[in-house]
């Protein structure tokens, strides 16, 4: 996952003829990098026309609604009474990732310590391999086991914090079947490979001597790992987490499936053992009814806050990760 | 402080492969011993095993005694890890931890040993960089990066960091094979004043740097490639440079080959 | 300070200078509790991986071995009736991910080109930003592009192909950078020697760069196919959901094993449930055997990390 390219060799070299001017390139060549530049373009356009047509449809809708797009907690999307606010969803969006982060962080780098500095060498890359294969399976399987197998079992916990804690907003009931706190713990799990992924990658890079120098000084193996590895893979991690941030963001089937609906019209609640509706799932929930511009662009302005999310959050993870090249 | 080594017998693996055969020598406290020998006699694995280092290496492992003053190093009641609180080393690469101070590089292994006192651990720190020869250097920058010193400084800095938690003996892995000619003779200079308070066992491929820095001089070296590396001659320096007893020693110090 | 002894040489007043002293049995406590916690880390990790797939096995896999499941459609099924198979939606499936990937793999193979190959041209920095980004791409927002781009401006229809495009979005990114990890592991020194044989460079890339690195972007493909066919929210927009065989793309509804799914899923009918989870089942199976072909081919490629 690196941004920093390598050179080609033939990039810096001369031309193939030796002495001949640049002007007279083979066609084989300009056709080629022709090839080249244009699906670098193609690229390039695609990120950019999906801001621009988003905001494009957005917009007009955005201009009718007649209530506060960012302070609201209405959705109701008929064409020419738009009333439609983010704020819950917002909500719910942040809570889902933060609980899945709460949850995959720690136990995504205490796995990628695991694989790269306790596992012996042949158990290491099979395990890799399996922590992998978490991240291949498709997200509306995890929702399916979420909500018919897994969620029964963090009932119990719920109940438990309901009752100790359910004077706290957080925490307060009724609890839902489907809940804010069941798809957190979910989207953990989907979440870890990534974290554990690239946490691995760069604890895998300390310097031997830094462990070694570490170790010379009559550290323990945690006090090494403390003094040698988790430092220097301090930016590594940090960018970790936030790729993390991002996938859990815009996850859809998983939390659709999962997450009970609640009823329109409802005041604004922040309970974790309630239901609602992600920036993700309220869209898909309502792909059917996409039929008039004016109630689709509604759904797309939400879109248009999600694309604004993650590509926040994506780009601070490779600025963070360039920074951090810079010095190597 | 500074112990005596007594090494008997000890034969160094790595899984099957016998990598040092039959090593036993006497190392006196407050003296510089030099291991010398060409490349892959088996002068840095041995020494490895003065602090067990060579067990970071899966499958490293050894057959014999180490013993540090009557302490046996390989009985099992003993920790490696409390070895190498008193047996420090410094590497042939200068490796300050990259994220810390040079404050912090220094304090490092006094604050794993537990000391929090802050008073305590500067003045430490302070002793440990003047022991080091390199307080001078640093004193008005102590909270910049270890990692932007010059070679010969961030080697400086390590020897700092290995005395600061008192050690009884110093390993040094090749501690100049780095550096240019100026540091390599500021850290010679440093070896023999730090002889006054500890044991210093020190590799080095270059015999011109035995002859100036150590008391006595060991030499190494492989009966034949695949072989395992083996002492061959032991003795006092001016000894091992004028009058070696064994024909190879001779042939190595006359450079008919290394 | 330690409590080690590092007074004049009066003699040991204890057993072994080696031995915890006080203060340093809590570092070995330490250290054995870090231990633990990284183990336990990996149990948290593999326990819902091994739940899933017994799950996954045991509600769905009474109905695969039957050859009907695999060669009929659920036309005129409903969620009371036994019987049907998932070939529509098999067959959905597979002929959105070739369209997708005729579109994105060309593209993407092109782009890494120029990642690597013209990596000097500051078109080269801005497509890889700009890769890095695609790639944390939500589905679902590339899904709302497509509508808003495909069919509400240039009056498009739904259909397959519409989120063939969509995962033509989410499928560039794992080609171009799987691509351009293999190209950068090709040697220099194969490029040199054919450029100074006279070859131009573009000759170069094509004949001796790119079947280097053939198996690397074999894999990619194979990782970046696996992806998208699990995903779900491009086909809840762009595409609805038909219960008989349609192979056409450009019309008409379809059918696709996340749709097939989706449609039952609520449903509390035993038959209906059964062929949800048996659906699921058979995503999870093809997944699995295009992800670990792509490993597979890794390990077996000519350019190694």
């Amino acid at each position: 996952m690196s941004s920093i390219t390598g050179r080609s060799a033939v990039d810096q070299a001369p031309g193939p003829a030796g002495d001949v001017p640049r002007g007279r390139r083979r066609l084989g060549d300009s056709l080629f990098g022709g090839a080249a530049s244009a699906s670098g373009v193609v690229v390039i356009a695609i990120v950019a026309l999906t801001g621009i047509f988003l905001a494009t449809r957005a917009v007009p809708s955005l201009l009718d609604d007649k209530v506060n797009f960012l302070t609201s907690t209405e959705w109701v999307a008929d064409p020419g009474a738009l009333r439609f606010g983010i704020l819950q969803i917002l909500w719910t969006t942040v809570s889902i990732s933060v609980i899945a982060m709460i949850i995959a962080v720690p136990v995504g780098i205490c796995n990628a310590l695991f694989l790269t500095q306790y596992a012996p060498r042949w158990l290491a890359r099979p395990a890799a391999s399996v922590i992998d294969l978490l991240a291949a399976i498709p997200s509306i399987v995890y929702g399916l086991w979420g909500i018919q197998v897994f969620a029964p079992h963090l009932g119990g916990l719920q109940t438990v914090l309901n009752d100790a804690l359910g004077w706290f907003p957080l925490f307060g009931g009724p609890i839902s079947t489907g809940t804010v706190f069941i798809a957190g713990v979910v989207l953990a799990i989907m979440v870890l490979p990534i974290i554990t992924a690239l946490s691995r990658e760069v604890f895998a890079q300390t310097p031997a001597a830094n462990k070694e120098g570490a170790l010379a000084l009559g550290a323990t193996k945690w006090e090494m790992i403390r003094t040698a590895v988790l430092p220097f893979g301090r930016a590594g991690v940090v960018s970790a987490s936030m790729l993390g941030l991002g996938r859990a963001l815009g996850e859809t089937i998983a939390i659709t499936i999962i997450v009970s609906s609640v009823a329109p019209g409802t005041d604004f609640f922040s309970s974790w053992l309630q239901g609602g509706e992600t920036f993700a799932s309220k869209i898909a929930n309502n792909a059917a009814e996409f039929n008039d511009p004016s109630s689709t662009g509604a759904y797309i302005a939400a879109g248009l806050v999600l694309f604004v999310l993650t590509f926040v959050v994506n780009a601070i993870a490779r600025v963070i990760v360039n920074r951090r090249k810079a010095f190597t | 402080m500074a112990k005596r080594i007594d090494v008997k017998d000890l034969n160094v693996y790595y899984g099957a492969f016998k990598a040092v055969e039959d090593v036993s020598m006497t190392v006196e406290p407050r003296s510089v011993t030099a291991f010398i020998g060409p490349s892959g006699c088996g002068k840095s694995t041995f020494l490895r095993t003065l602090n067990r280092m060579h067990e970071v290496i899966p499958g490293g492992r050894v057959e014999g005694s180490v013993m540090l003053d009557e302490e046996d190093l390989y009985s099992s009641k003993v920790d490696p890890v409390s070895v190498r609180r008193t047996v420090g080393m410094v590497f042939q690469r200068p490796n300050p931890f990259p994220t810390m101070s040079i404050f912090d590089n220094v304090a490092a292994g006094l604050r794993l040993n537990g000391t929090k006192n802050r008073k305590v651990v500067a003045e430490t720190v302070e002793r440990s960089l003047r022991g080091a020869n390199l307080w001078n250097e640093v004193k008005d920058r102590l909270d910049k990066p270890g990692a932007g010193l010059s070679g010969g400084q961030q080697q400086r800095l390590c020897i700092a960091r290995a005395i600061a938690v008192e050690p009884q003996v110093l390993l040094m892995d090749e501690p100049c094979s780095a550096l240019d000619p100026i540091s390599t003779l500021a850290i010679e200079d440093l070896i023999v004043s730090l002889k006054d308070s500890f044991t210093i066992v020190i590799v080095t491929h270059n015999m011109q740097q035995a002859a100036r820095v150590s008391d006595r001089t060991a030499f190494f070296n492989l009966a034949a490639t695949g072989k395992p590396g083996r002492l061959i001659e032991i003795d006092d320096t001016a000894t091992i440079f004028s009058n070696p007893v064994q024909k190879a020693t001779e042939d190595y110090i006359s450079g008919r080959f290394g | 300070m330690s409590a080690v002894d590092t007074g004049p040489d009066t003699g040991l007043s204890r057993q072994s200078a080696f031995a915890p002293s006080r203060g340093q049995g809590g570092r070995a406590v330490r250290n054995a509790v870090a231990t633990g916690v990284m183990v336990l880390a990996f149990v948290i990790a593999v326990v819902p991986l091994v739940w899933i797939i017994v799950t996954v096995l045991q509600k769905g896999a009474g109905l695969l071995p039957d050859a009907s499941w695999w060669l009929n459609s659920q036309r005129g099924i409903t969620p009371r009736v036994v019987g049907g198979g998932a070939y529509h939606a098999i067959i959905g499936t597979i002929l959105q991910a070739l369209a997708t990937a005729v579109i994105a793999v060309p593209i993407g193979i092109f782009a890494a080109i120029l990642l690597v190959e013209y990596a000097a041209s500051r078109l080269a920095r801005v497509v890889s930003f700009t890769v890095d980004i695609l790639s944390g791409l939500p589905s679902i927002v590339a899904a709302l592009f497509v509508y808003a781009f495909w069919i509400t401006t240039l009056g498009f229809s739904r259909s397959g192909f519409a989120v063939s495009l969509a995962l033509v979005l989410l499928m560039i990114p794992v080609v171009v950078r799987s691509t351009e990890e293999m190209l950068k592991l090709v040697p220099n020194e194969l490029r040199e020697a054919s450029f100074a044989l006279g070859v131009p460079k573009w000759k170069t890339i094509v004949r001796i760069v790119l079947p280097t690195a053939f198996s690397g972007i074999v894999t990619g493909v194979l990782l970046g196919l696996a992806r998208i066919m699990g995903e779900t929210a491009p086909l809840l927009i762009l595409v609805g959901y038909s219960q008989s065989i349609n192979t056409n793309l450009f019309s008409g509804n379809m059918a696709a094993l996340p749709l097939m799914i989706n449609n039952d899923r609520q449903q509390a009918l035993a038959p209906a449930v059964e062929r949800v989870w048996a659906a699921a089942l058979t995503l999870v199976l093809l997944v699995l055997v295009l992800n670990i072909a792509g490993r597979v081919i890794a390990r077996f490629s000519s350019v190694k990390k």
